[in-house]
C-alpha cells in the first residue's frame, strides 16, 4: 500500500504494521457466556440446592402415587375387601402384606390377590388406598386454599398499598384487626357454625366437597390472606416509589395497568414463595381440624381424620396411626424445605 | 410511648370486641337450639327456660345483655350441667396455664441454648444436627407428635403413665406442647444471633480484649433475644391452641379439651365463654410482648 510519506510527529498510523482480523479472532471477541433471565438464574440456584431438590422429588413421587395408585390398586377407598364378589370380614386389621383366611385360599388355589400394602383398617378397606386418597385430599385443600389466599391477599394487599394514604390506612386497620384475631379459635368456631348452617344445602357442589371442606375454604378466604396482603403491600410501597413508575403515569398509563404489567411482575417471587409456604400451613390447619372432628365428611379420609381414627385401635395397630403421620411430616417437610430453597433462589433481597 | 400504648391498647380492645360479636353471632346462627336435642320438654317447661336464659328476647338484646355480663365476668352459666361457667373456666385454666407455663418456659429456655450453640458453631455439626431437628419439629403436626410420644412411652415402652387425676404426669403433653416453639425458638434465636455476631460492636469489643464468654452472653446474646420477645406472645397463642389437641390426646381436664367438649356438647355460652377467655388471654399476651418489645429495644422507633 502507498502510504505517502509524513511528519515524523503526525498521528497517522502506518498501515503496513496492522493486518485484518481472521473470523476466529472476530469470534473470540464476542461475550462468552450466554445471557442469563431471572428466572433461569433462579433456577439453575434451585437446582443447585440438594435439599429443595430432594424435596421436589418427593413431592413429584407422591403425586404420581396419588395418580397412579387408583389405577393400580384394585381397591375403592370406602369400600370393604370382597372376595369373589362377598364382602370378606375376616380381612379386618390387617398387618401389612398380611392376606385374610379367605384370601389366603384364593391363592392356595391359585388365584391372584392384590396385597394390602399397609394392611387394612377396622372396617375391612384397603389402607394403603385410603392413605393415598386422603394425601389428595390434604394437598388439594392445601393448594386450593393457597390460591384462594392468594388471590385475596394479593388483590387487597395491591390495592391498598398501590391507593396509599386514608384508604390505606383504614385498610390496613383491618388486616391489623384480623391479624389480631386467635384464628384457630375462629376457625373452629365457623366450621361448627358453617357445618350446621350448610349441612341441609342441596348445592351440588358443597354435597360433593363436604360441609366441613366448604367451610374450611370460607374460613380460609376470610382470615389467612392478611398475611399475604400485608407482604404484598409492603413491596408494592416499595416498588411504588421508582422511576419507571412515575416514568409510566407520566406517559399516562392507567392505575390498573401500572398494577398489572409493572408492580406484578416485580413483587411475584416474593408471592410464589409465600403461597409455597403457605400449602403447608393449610395442610396442618386441615389435618388439625380433621383431627379434632371437623374436617372432611366421614368415609372421605384426609391425614388428619385418617390419624384420628387411628387412634382408637392404637395399643393394637399402631402402624395405622404412623402411615399418615409419616405422610404428613414427609408432605409438609418438602413443601417447607422447597420453599426455603425458592426463598434463596429467587429472593431479590437475599441475592448479591 | 403513649401514643403508641393507647393505640395498642385500643386495637386490642376492638379485637376482643370482635370475637365477642363473631361468636355471639355464629353460636346464633345455628339452626335448633340447645333444648331442642333434649328429650320432649313441656312447653311450659321450655318457656320458663327461655326465659331463664333469656332466649326469648330479641337477638340485640341478648347481645347487650351478654356484653354487660362479660364485662361483669359473668359468663352465665353452662346450659348442659348448669355449673357457674366462670369457676369451670378457672378451674379448667389453671391446668392448662401450668401446663403452657411450663411448656412455653422450657420452650424458651432450650430454644435459646440450641440457638446460641447453632450459631457459634455454624456449618459446624452441632449446627447441622440442631437444625436438622428444628426442621423435623416445624413440620409436624402436634397431634402427630402427641400420639407418638403416647405411642412409644406409654404404651410400647411402658415408660410413663398415661395422665390420669390420680397421676399427674406432666412430662409428656410439655413435651408436646414445647416441641414447635423450642424449634421456633431455636431458629430465631440463631438468625438473630447471626446478626447481631456480625455487627460491629462485637468486633469492637473483640479488639478491645472483652473475653469470648462476655462477648458471646453480654453483647451478642443479649441483642440477639429481642426478636425472641416478639415470639412470646405467638407462641402462647399456639400453646393455647395447640393444647386443645394435646389435652386431649392425654386427656387433661384443661380449657382445650373443655372446649371441644362444650362444641359436641352445644353449649352454647360455654362455647362463648371458652372463645372469649381464650382470646382475650391470646390478644393480652400479644399486647403485653408487643410493649415489651418496644420498651427493652430503644433502637426500634415508636410510631
Amino acid at each position: 500500500m502507498d502510504v505517502p510519506s509524513k511528519n515524523k510527529l503526525s498521528l497517522q498510523i502506518d498501515l503496513s504494521k496492522f493486518e485484518k482480523a481472521t473470523e476466529d479472532e472476530k469470534r473470540q471477541q464476542d461475550v462468552m457466556s450466554k445471557s442469563t433471565s431471572f428466572f433461569r438464574d433462579g433456577m439453575r440456584k434451585l437446582m443447585k440446592n440438594p435439599l429443595a431438590v430432594g424435596s421436589l422429588i418427593v413431592l413429584i413421587l407422591v403425586i404420581g402415587t396419588i395418580i397412579v395408585a387408583p389405577m393400580v390398586v384394585p381397591y375403592g377407598y370406602e369400600e370393604m375387601i370382597s372376595v369373589n364378589g362377598k364382602r370378606d370380614k375376616t380381612a379386618k386389621n390387617l398387618a401389612p402384606f398380611e392376606y385374610s383366611q379367605r384370601e389366603q385360599k384364593v391363592i392356595d388355589e391359585g388365584g391372584k390377590v392384590f396385597p394390602h400394602i399397609m394392611g387394612t383398617d377396622s372396617q375391612c378397606r384397603d389402607y394403603f388406598i385410603r392413605v393415598v386418597e386422603g394425601t389428595k385430599i390434604s394437598l388439594t385443600v392445601g393448594l386450593f386454599a393457597s390460591i384462594l389466599v392468594l388471590i385475596i391477599g394479593v388483590l387487597y394487599g395491591s390495592i391498598s398499598g398501590y391507593m396509599g394514604g386514608k384508604t390505606d390506612l383504614i385498610m390496613m386497620r383491618v388486616v391489623d384487626i384480623i391479624y389480631s384475631l386467635p384464628d384457630m379459635l375462629i376457625i373452629i368456631l365457623l366450621s361448627v357454625v358453617l357445618n350446621e348452617r350448610l349441612s341441609g344445602s342441596a348445592n351440588p357442589i358443597i354435597r360433593s366437597l363436604g360441609t366441613n371442606m366448604v367451610s374450611i375454604f370460607i374460613v380460609f378466604g376470610l382470615l389467612y390472606w392478611v398475611s399475604m396482603a400485608r407482604l404484598v403491600r409492603g413491596e408494592i410501597l416499595k416498588i411504588k416509589n421508582n422511576e419507571y413508575i412515575l416514568a409510566a403515569k407520566a406517559v399516562g398509563a392507567r392505575s390498573d395497568r401500572i398494577i398489572r404489567t409493572h408492580i406484578i411482575p416485580n413483587c411475584i417471587s416474593v408471592i410464589i414463595i409465600t403461597t409455597a409456604l403457605q400449602i403447608p400451613s393449610a395442610i396442618f390447619t386441615e389435618s388439625f381440624l380433621s383431627f379434632v372432628g371437623m374436617g372432611v365428611k366421614a368415609p372421605m379420609p384426609s391425614l388428619g381424620s385418617l390419624a384420628n381414627a387411628a387412634r382408637e385401635g392404637l395399643q393394637s395397630y399402631p402402624l395405622q396411626l404412623v402411615f399418615p403421620a409419616v405422610t404428613i411430616v414427609l408432605i409438609v417437610l418438602a413443601f417447607n424445605l422447597l420453599g426455603d430453597g425458592l426463598r434463596d433462589a429467587f429472593d431479590p433481597k437475599l441475592r448479591r | 410511648m403513649s401514643k403508641y400504648l393507647v393505640k395498642r391498647i385500643l386495637l386490642a380492645i376492638l379485637s376482643i370486641f370482635i370475637v365477642c360479636t363473631i361468636t355471639f353471632f355464629a353460636m346464633n346462627a345455628i339452626p335448633g337450639g340447645p333444648f331442642n336435642s333434649e328429650k320432649a320438654t313441656s312447653e311450659a317447661v321450655r318457656a320458663v327456660l327461655m326465659e331463664r336464659f333469656n332466649l326469648d328476647k330479641p337477638v340485640w338484646q341478648q347481645f347487650l345483655i351478654y356484653l354487660g355480663n362479660i364485662f361483669h365476668g359473668d359468663f352465665g352459666v353452662s346450659l348442659k350441667t348448669g355449673r357457674e361457667i366462670s369457676q369451670i373456666l378457672w378451674s379448667c385454666f389453671a391446668i392448662s396455664a401450668r401446663i403452657g407455663g411450663i411448656a412455653a418456659f422450657f420452650a424458651v429456655i432450650i430454644g435459646v441454648i440450641l440457638g446460641a450453640i447453632a450459631a457459634l458453631f455454624r456449618n459446624k455439626w452441632p449446627d447441622r444436627l440442631i437444625i436438622f431437628f428444628t426442621t423435623l419439629f416445624t413440620a409436624m403436626p402436634s397431634f402427630v407428635f402427641a400420639t407418638m410420644l403416647l405411642l412409644v412411652f406409654c404404651i410400647q415402652l411402658q415408660i410413663l403413665p398415661v395422665w390420669s387425676a390420680e397421676n399427674r404426669n406432666y412430662v409428656l403433653p410439655v413435651i408436646a406442647l414445647a416441641a414447635y416453639p423450642t424449634a421456633y425458638v431455636t431458629r430465631l434465636t440463631k438468625t438473630s444471633m447471626l446478626d447481631s455476631l456480625g455487627q460491629d460492636y462485637i468486633r469492637t469489643a473483640r479488639s478491645k480484649g472483652v473475653s469470648t464468654v462476655m462477648v458471646i452472653f453480654k453483647h451478642a446474646l443479649r441483642n440477639a433475644l429481642i426478636p425472641v420477645i416478639t415470639y412470646v406472645g405467638p407462641m402462647l397463642a399456639y400453646i393455647l391452641t395447640g393444647s386443645l389437641v394435646v389435652e386431649n390426646i392425654f386427656s387433661i381436664g384443661g380449657l382445650g379439651r373443655q372446649f371441644v367438649q362444650s362444641i359436641t356438647n352445644r353449649d352454647y355460652p360455654l362455647i362463648m365463654a371458652t372463645t372469649i377467655f381464650l382470646a382475650i388471654v391470646m390478644v393480652i399476651m400479644n399486647l403485653v410482648s408487643d410493649i415489651l418489645y418496644k420498651v427493652v429495644d430503644p433502637r426500634i422507633k415508636l410510631e
